[in-house]
C-alpha cells in the first residue's frame, strides 16, 4: 500500500472507534483500537492485576494468627478470591497482545506498578478488619465506576470482581464492629488500625483533579468516567457514617459535613507521603517485592518441570499417532 | 477409658490431622509456584478447615463439656493434640508438599471410603462430604507427583527427595491401636492397618508411573496419635492460639 493509502486507512479506523466510544459500544479484543489506547489499558489492567496479587501478602501475614477458625476460613477465601482476581485481569490485559510472564517481568523490574495502599504493613488484628473495610471500601467505589469502562473484557471482569469486593468490605466491617463491641484492648487496637489505613485509603484514589496527569485521555475514551476527587468524595460520605455507627474516630479534626456541596469536607493529605511511597519508599516496598520476585524464583524449577513433562506427554501422543 | 473418651480421642484426632494439615496448606498463601497452586492450596486448607470445624465440632458434643470446635482447636495444649506427624512436618518446597498431599490422601482415601459406612450417622455424613474432598485432593497430588517425578532432573530429584525422607512417617497412618479397636467394634470404623496393603499399591503404582524409586526404608516415626509430637507442633500452636492466649476475654 502507498503510504497515503495506509494513512486514510488508519484515519478510518480510528474514526470506527471513536464512534464506538461515542456510542457507549464496548470495544473488544478484536476491534481495531489506537495505541495509545491499548497501551494505557494494559497499564492500567495489569496494575490492577498485580495489585490483587501483592495485596495478598499483608492479608497473609495473618492467616496462621486468624483468631477462630471462623475467622480463617474467611480471611483465607477473600485472599483466594483476591488470587482470582488477579487471574482474571492478567487474562483480560492478556487479550490485549501481553503475556503473564512479561507482566510479571515489568512488576519486577519496576516498570509496572501496583497500589501504593499495600507497601503498608498489616501489624494487629484489626487491620485484616481496616484492610477490608476501608481498602476494599475504596476500591469498590472506584471499580464500581470501572464497570461501565469502555474495555469490555475489563468491563466484565469489574462486574465480577465487584461482586466479591462487597463481600470483602462486610467482612471486614463485621472484624472492627466486633473489636469495637469488644474488650478496651480490642477497641484499641481497631482505632489504631483506623488511624494508621484511613489516610492511605484517601490516597488510593490519586492525586486531586487539577494535578492529575492522566486524566485526559482515560476521560476521553471512557476508560475512566468519573475524576479522582468525584470517587474520594463517595468513599468518604459513606465511610464516615459507618464509623460512627461502631465508635470509631476518622482521625481528620477538619472532617466536617458541608451542606452546600453534599459533601464532607476533609482535611490536607500529605501528598509528601503519597509521593514517598510511590518512589519506592514506604515502609513494606522492598519487602513486597523482595517476596514476590524470592516466591518467583523459588517456583521456577515447578513450572520449568511442569512444562517439560507437558512436552513429553505430547511428544508421546505424537509418536503413538503416527 | 470409658466409652465416652475414646470416641472423644478418635474424633480428635480425625479432626486434628485435618487442622494441623490445614495450617501447613494455609502457609502457601502467596507463596506458591503459580498463582493459580495459590488458590489450589488455599482450597484444599479452606477443605480441611471445614473438615476440622465439623470434626471438633463433633468432639465437643462427645465430650459434654460445652466445649466448641474453636475451644478445642486454640485453647488445648500440644500433648492433647492427636495429628499425625506428617501433618505437622514443615512444607519444605512444594514436592515435598505433594509428598505430603500423595500419602495423605491416598491414606484417607480408603479411610473415609469405610467410613462412610460406619453405624455413627453424624461420622458417616462428613465422610461422605468429606470423601468428594479427598478425590480432588488425591488427583491434584498425583498429578504433580507425576509431573515433578518425570519432569526434569532437577524436579526429579527434589521429588524422589521428598518421597523417601516422608515415607517412615507415613506408617503411623496405618497404626491400629486400643482406640481403633473400640471404634471399629463399636462404630464399624475401618481399620487402618487393613488398609495399608492397598495404600502401597496405589502409591507404588503412582510412584513407578512418575520414574520415582519406591522407597524400601523400614523405619517408621510415630508418636502422634498419642499426643508425643516432633518439635514443629509447639510452633504451629504457638502461632495458632497467639491471639485466643494473649486476649483470653476477647471474642473475635
Amino acid at each position: 500500500m502507498e503510504l497515503q493509502e495506509q494513512t486514510t486507512v488508519q484515519v478510518d479506523l480510528l474514526k470506527s472507534f471513536e464512534e464506538k466510544i461515542g456510542r457507549d459500544d464496548a470495544i473488544e479484543p478484536k476491534d481495531k483500537m489506537p495505541d495509545a489506547y491499548r497501551k494505557h489499558l494494559i497499564r492500567q489492567i495489569s496494575q490492577h492485576a498485580h495489585s490483587e496479587v501483592i495485596g495478598m501478602q499483608p492479608e497473609g501475614n495473618w492467616i496462621t494468627r486468624a483468631p477462630s477458625l471462623r475467622a480463617k476460613q474467611i480471611l483465607l477465601a477473600k485472599i483466594q478470591d483476591e488470587g482470582g482476581h488477579g487471574l482474571y485481569l492478567y487474562s483480560a490485559a492478556e487479550t490485549l497482545g501481553i503475556s503473564r510472564t512479561e507482566m510479571i517481568e515489568q512488576l519486577h523490574s519496576g516498570k509496572a506498578k501496583y497500589s501504593n495502599i499495600f507497601n503498608y504493613p498489616a501489624l494487629n488484628w484489626a487491620d485484616i478488619g481496616a484492610i477490608g473495610w476501608l481498602v476494599d471500601g475504596a476500591a469498590i467505589v472506584n471499580q464500581v465506576s470501572l464497570q461501565r469502562t469502555s474495555y469490555g473484557p475489563y468491563s466484565r471482569a469489574m462486574v465480577r470482581i465487584c461482586k466479591e469486593e462487597s463481600f470483602h468490605q462486610r467482612q471486614g466491617y463485621e472484624i472492627m464492629a466486633k473489636m469495637m463491641a469488644g474488650t478496651a484492648d480490642q477497641r484499641e487496637m481497631a482505632q489504631d488500625a483506623m488511624n494508621r489505613w484511613w489516610w492511605p485509603a484517601l490516597m488510593m484514589f490519586g492525586p486531586h483533579d487539577s494535578e492529575s496527569p492522566r486524566s485526559g485521555d482515560a476521560f476521553k475514551w471512557k476508560i475512566k468516567r468519573q475524576s479522582n476527587d468525584e470517587l474520594r468524595a463517595k468513599f468518604i460520605d459513606k465511610t464516615v457514617q459507618q464509623a460512627e455507627v461502631i465508635g470509631l474516630t476518622i482521625p481528620d479534626k477538619d472532617l466536617k459535613w458541608n451542606e452546600a456541596r453534599g459533601h464532607y469536607d476533609h482535611g490536607p493529605i500529605d501528598w509528601n507521603e503519597f509521593y514517598n511511597v510511590i518512589n519506592g519508599n514506604g515502609p513494606c516496598n522492598k519487602q513486597r517485592m523482595d517476596h514476590h520476585k524470592r516466591v518467583h524464583a523459588e517456583g521456577a524449577w515447578v513450572r520449568e518441570a511442569a512444562e517439560a513433562y507437558r512436552a513429553k506427554k505430547e511428544k508421546q501422543l505424537f509418536q503413538s499417532k503416527n | 477409658m470409658n466409652q465416652q473418651e475414646v470416641m472423644f480421642k478418635y474424633c480428635l484426632r480425625l479432626g486434628d490431622n485435618a487442622l494441623i494439615r490445614s495450617y501447613r496448606l494455609s502457609e502457601w498463601c502467596s507463596n506458591a509456584p503459580i498463582l493459580e497452586e495459590d488458590l489450589a492450596l488455599t482450597n484444599f486448607a479452606l477443605d480441611m478447615i471445614g473438615r476440622a470445624q465439623a470434626l471438633l465440632g463433633y468432639a465437643g458434643q462427645i465430650e459434654g463439656k460445652g466445649r466448641t470446635d474453636d475451644d478445642l482447636a486454640y485453647r488445648r495444649g500440644e500433648r492433647s493434640f492427636y495429628n499425625v506427624l506428617l501433618t505437622e512436618l514443615p512444607n519444605q518446597d512444594f514436592a515435598y508438599t505433594m509428598a505430603r498431599e500423595l500419602y495423605m490422601s491416598a491414606f484417607e482415601y480408603f479411610y473415609y471410603s469405610g467410613l462412610v459406612a460406619s453405624k455413627d450417622a453424624t461420622l458417616a455424613a462428613i465422610a461422605a462430604k468429606t470423601l468428594k474432598e479427598i478425590k480432588y485432593h488425591l488427583s491434584h497430588a498425583t498429578d504433580w507427583v507425576l509431573r515433578l517425578g518425570d519432569g526434569t532432573a532437577e524436579s526429579h530429584a527434589k521429588m524422589q527427595a521428598a518421597v523417601d525422607d516422608l515415607w517412615p512417617y507415613a506408617s503411623e497412618l496405618f497404626e491400629s491401636d486400643t482406640t481403633d479397636a473400640a471404634m471399629i467394634s463399636a462404630i464399624s470404623a475401618p481399620d487402618p492397618a487393613a488398609l495399608k496393603d492397598s495404600w502401597v499399591k496405589h502409591v507404588s503404582a503412582i510412584l513407578k508411573e512418575a520414574t520415582l524409586d519406591v522407597p524400601t526404608t523400614m523405619y517408621t516415626h510415630t508418636g502422634g496419635r498419642n499426643g508425643i509430637h516432633s518439635e514443629n507442633l509447639g510452633h504451629i500452636l504457638a502461632e495458632m492460639q497467639f491471639l485466643p492466649h494473649a486476649y483470653p476475654d476477647a471474642k473475635w
